[in-house]
């Protein structure tokens, strides 16, 4: 391994313009004579639109324009879409309402955008918005996904609020299992609803250039080029050509930054409209009511034992809330990326699963970190600990009995686990945890009046999200390939266009760290370029811990094409046979022989083609490729918590907390260990603080910062973090992907901890200290019982 | 509008500005310092932190006519132009505290005034509570309770008094 090849642990290239100041945001961008846009939002969650008064709003000073949905239909600007096509299990398809980017008829959620003032400051945008008189008819709303099928209507389109009512698995041969068995385990679980809240608020800056009828949008996306092709194919904005989407420096996605907003279908369609650069810059409150939320589903979960307590079948019902209009992937992540992991890292002969997706009148539910696995690992690994404490066997020794022991492993929900080792990350945490040593632990903290109590999660995850034809057949509308352009410079410096884009996983770094090892040059000599459709041709963006799998194996295989020509212009410098080429450690050598040439006289002699016919051999050195892998990844591990529980007032105190986790080859160790830090932290905040409440008139009641609370330095404590290591069959590279582990495998091991310590299964996400405390009173008549 | 002058990272400016506009509004966008970010509009996140007059401030939470005559560091001003980093910046690069940046330079700048008041000994417990006024949704703070603790540390070996302004 060399000191910046893969492995190691390189300090970031783009620190330094963050450390300084320099970074370049979206925000950070001013166009010429930029205005500013502010939208006037929904107050009401559900209401038809009886009429938008702008005119004393465009008598404000500085104002450009105001427009509402009723031009925006006048215009022919077409509707958002939801691009994962689900067919309910009579085999009718999603009802996917008509999602306008300025609702004109009606408001679905309060935040639903209906006008937008464009002015030349963002002070005088806000006063003028003021001014906008919407006159609404209020209609009853429906915000609890339970009721949402006997709840007033949201969309014409779909009676009783359902989307899909979709199934996996055979329900005869599960029930049957059920029927059998000796033992069953039952659970309700409420999968609390999240708000991302990235701390860069989201931002969409927009230019038109009349002479070359030519438009440009900066945006805070995770995918530019997917951005590009809903708004132009879809959305009708512009032709794709006319189109150009950067994605400059994004403050943190979480997903939260995949989806197609409404705000940049409206910016676009403003700045060509006024003729001017129009700029919106979400407010942290506006984020939270316009910004895709994750999570919400409420559960019933089952899982059959035999006499040996071997799982023999599992059953699960669920209603996912996917708000007040679908999404740009909503569909898939409650089915394809949730049922299809239910059977975790077990072997479990039988799944079934339901899933009823509804509307509410609330902000739209999307993928948060994790998508649909989170939900899936909670319902699991809340199962078998809960299980193991009811049949009294040992919560470890129960996944042991159970774990998938051999590969390749077929599911019967669909995915085919390719590699794995369960028994080493589950015999690593359980040595790092000092497991042996929690019942003195446990003393211990009884003397100072604190209970105490340990929660596993051996959680599993697929990532790559691919290849295609597999999520294709699964209704997925683009396929999930990745690109990249290897480009070689005269004097042998290198940059690579990458169809992934970074918000924070420093793809500058650990792709140049492929790239230097790959070709034995300075890892100094490698620039990554990513996020502008001008710049990298195509590309998926980055989502579902695909980058590493998807995204640097489309870079091997560049690089191998780059390999195979450079030894072609190498063997006419050397006058040697092409076969007879070794390349090692960025030098050219003739089999045998002395005779060699450095990497830069190589690339220098492909461009100035003094050595060669150009009819024989094309000049230049720059390779493409398009690169599907055969299977989806399959990162998996063990996270072990230990809490101390305050029984006077409920408070938890996370004390310990170990992750040993298997993401296949690590490139560099310190980012892959800061993803799990962040993951974990995500899942804590969600088991212990996070929740959006809303009431039952629609009002988002933990609307800010102030009231939506997120995890601080002092919620959490120092990670202790270790990893196991079974390479990914299905990419060259044998890597399986490490963003989304923590937040999927922590928020099961808080509340498993949790409800060891307090004796009682009956605590509901996020477990704050007044639901610990309840938990408690509830528990202790019982107990005294 | 009204007129306000200040030393921003040690260069005289002035600027007219209405009585409404946040220090934050005047470093970005008439000073085009835009290191500075805006994360929240209730004071959480601190993610605008600036030192003003060597002390911490939200500038979000700061109308820039409050600030008439004081002297301002951002943290484009905390490395000399073509110097070295501060201690505090490089332990941040150093031990990974950092991913997606936005909000690293309140973080750094908080940090700064956390030594300031506590010293360059800091336990993780007191770093901790310390950053009650920042979040960060990449880390886990993991990482910048290390590096604060080592940029704190660097900053007395190196005899780094400039955290001081």
């Amino acid at each position: 391994m060399s000191a910046t090849g893969i492995g190691a642990a390189v300090r970031r290239k783009e620190d330094f313009r963050f450390i300084t100041g320099k970074g370049q945001y979206t925000d950070d961008v001013i166009r010429p004579g930029e205005t500013r846009a502010v939208f006037v939002r929904s107050p009401h969650a559900h209401a038809k639109i009886k009429s938008i008064d702008v005119s004393a709003a465009k008598k404000m000073p500085g104002v450009a324009d105001v427009l509402t949905g009723r031009e925006l239909a006048t215009d022919k600007i077409g509707n958002l879409i939801c691009g994962w096509m689900i067919h309910s299990k009579d085999g009718s398809p999603m009802k996917m309402a008509p999602h306008p980017a300025l609702a004109a008829e009606k408001v679905c959620y309060v935040g639903d955008a209906v006008a937008v003032v464009v002015a030349a400051t963002q002070a005088q945008a806000r006063d003028a918005a003021e001014k906008v008189k919407v006159e609404y008819e209020v209609l009853p709303a429906v915000v609890d996904p339970a009721r949402a099928k006997s709840g007033p209507q949201v969309h014409d389109v779909a009676p009783k609020n359902t989307i899909y009512e979709w199934s996996l698995g055979d329900v005869r041969a599960v029930d049957a299992a059920f029927a059998a068995a000796k033992h069953v385990t039952k659970l309700d679980i409420v999968n609390n609803r999240l708000v991302p809240n990235a701390i860069e608020p989201r931002v969409a800056l927009a230019e038109y250039d009349k002479g070359t009828d030519q438009l440009t949008l900066w945006n805070t996306t995770q995918n530019p080029h997917v951005s590009r092709l809903v708004i132009a194919a879809f959305v009708g904005m512009a032709p794709e050509h006319k189109l150009r989407v950067i994605a400059p420096d994004v403050g943190g996605g979480f997903g939260s930054k995949i989806f197609i907003y409404p705000e940049e279908v409206v910016c676009l369609w403003a700045a060509r409209k006024i003729g001017r650069p129009v700029k919106w810059t979400a407010d942290r409150s506006e984020s939270f009511i316009s910004d895709a939320h994750g999570r919400d589903h409420v559960t019933h979960a089952e899982l059959a034992f035999d006499a040996n307590g071997k799982i023999t079948a599992m059953r699960v019902k669920t209603i996912a809330n996917l708000g007040g209009y679908m999404s740009t992937f909503s569909s898939s992540i409650p089915t394809y990326l949730y049922a299809t992991l239910l059977s975790g890292q077990y072997d479990i002969p039988q799944i079934y699963c339901e899933v009823d997706a509804v509307y509410t009148n609330t902000v739209p539910v999307d993928a948060y970190r994790g998508a649909g696995r989170p939900e899936a690992a909670f319902v699991v690994e809340r199962l078998v600990e809960v299980a193991a404490r009811q049949m009294g066997i040992d919560p470890a020794d129960l996944r042991r009995r159970n774990f998938i022991k051999s590969f390749p492993h077929q599911t019967p929900v669909i995915m085919a686990y390719d590699a794995g080792d369960y028994n080493a990350s589950l015999k690593k945490a359980l040595e790092l945890a000092d497991v042996k040593g929690f019942n003195k632990r446990k003393r211990e903290a009884a003397r100072h009046g604190k209970l105490r109590g340990i929660g596993y999660s051996t959680y599993i995850e697929a990532c790559g999200i691919a290849p295609s034809q597999a999520v294709g057949s699964l209704g997925c509308g683009v396929g999930l390939w990745e690109s990249a352009e290897v480009r070689v410079n005269p004097t042998g410096s290198v940059e690579v266009l990458t169809g992934t884009h970074a918000h924070g996983q420093g793809h500058e770094t650990t792709f140049a760290q492929l790239v230097s090892e790959r070709l034995g040059i300075p890892f100094e000599n490698v620039s990554i370029v990513h996020g502008d459709t001008d710049k990298v041709q195509f590309g998926m963006g980055t989502y579902g811990s695909r980058s590493g799998a998807v995204g640097m194996s489309a870079i091997v295989k560049a690089l191998d094409k780059i390999e195979t020509k450079a030894k072609k212009v190498a063997a006419h410098m050397l006058e040697a046979a092409e076969g007879d080429i070794v390349f090692k450690d960025g030098k050219f050598t003739v089999a045998g022989t002395d005779k060699s040439a450095a990497w830069g006289d190589v690339s220098l002699n492909a461009y100035i083609a003094h050595k060669f016919a150009g009819q024989e051999l094309e000049p230049g050195l720059k390779e493409t490729s398009f690169y599907d892998p055969t299977n989806f990844t399959f990162p998996a591990g063990c996270h072990i918590c230990e809490v101390e529980v305050d029984r006077d007032t409920g408070k938890t105190e996370i004390v310990s907390w170990t992750a040993v986790d298997d993401f296949g080859t690590v490139v560099n160790p310190m980012i892959v260990e800061g993803q799990v830090h962040g993951g974990i932290a995500q899942g804590v905040g969600q088991a212990l603080l996070e929740n959006a409440i809303y009431d039952n008139d629609g009002q988002l009641v933990t609307g800010s910062l102030m009231d939506y609370s997120m995890p601080h330095a002092h919620d959490l404590p120092s990670f202790n973090v270790g990893l196991t290591e079974t390479k990914a069959p299905s990419n060259p590279l044998g890597i399986k992907g490490c963003g989304e582990a923590g937040a999927i495998a922590a928020p099961a091991a808080v509340i498993n901890a949790i409800t060891d310590a307090i004796g009682t299964e009956e605590l509901s996400m996020p477990a704050t200290a007044q639901a610990v405390w309840s938990a408690l009173k509830r528990a202790q008549p019982r107990q005294a019982a | 509008m009204p007129a306000v002058s200040m030393t921003v990272n040690g260069k005289a400016v002035t600027g007219d500005v209405e009585a409404r506009t946040l220090l934050v509004q005047f470093l970005r966008e008439n000073l085009r310092l835009t290191g500075t970010h805006v994360g929240c509009d209730t004071s959480q996140c601190g993610a605008c932190v600036v030192h003003i007059d060597g002390i911490a401030a939200k500038s979000c939470t700061t109308l820039a006519l409050q600030c008439e005559g004081s002297k301002i560091t951002t943290i484009e001003g905390l490395a000399e132009p073509n110097g070295p980093l501060h201690p505090m910046q490089e332990a941040f690069r150093e031990h990974h505290g950092l991913q997606c940046g936005f909000c690293t330079p309140g973080m750094i700048m908080a940090a700064l005034d956390i030594v300031r008041r506590r010293g360059n000994d800091l336990d993780e417990r007191t770093i901790r509570e310390q950053l009650d006024g920042n979040i960060c949704r990449c880390t886990g703070y993991h990482n910048i309770v290390k590096a604060i603790a080592a940029g704190a540390r660097a900053m007395a070996k190196g005899g780094a008094a400039q955290a001081a302004e």
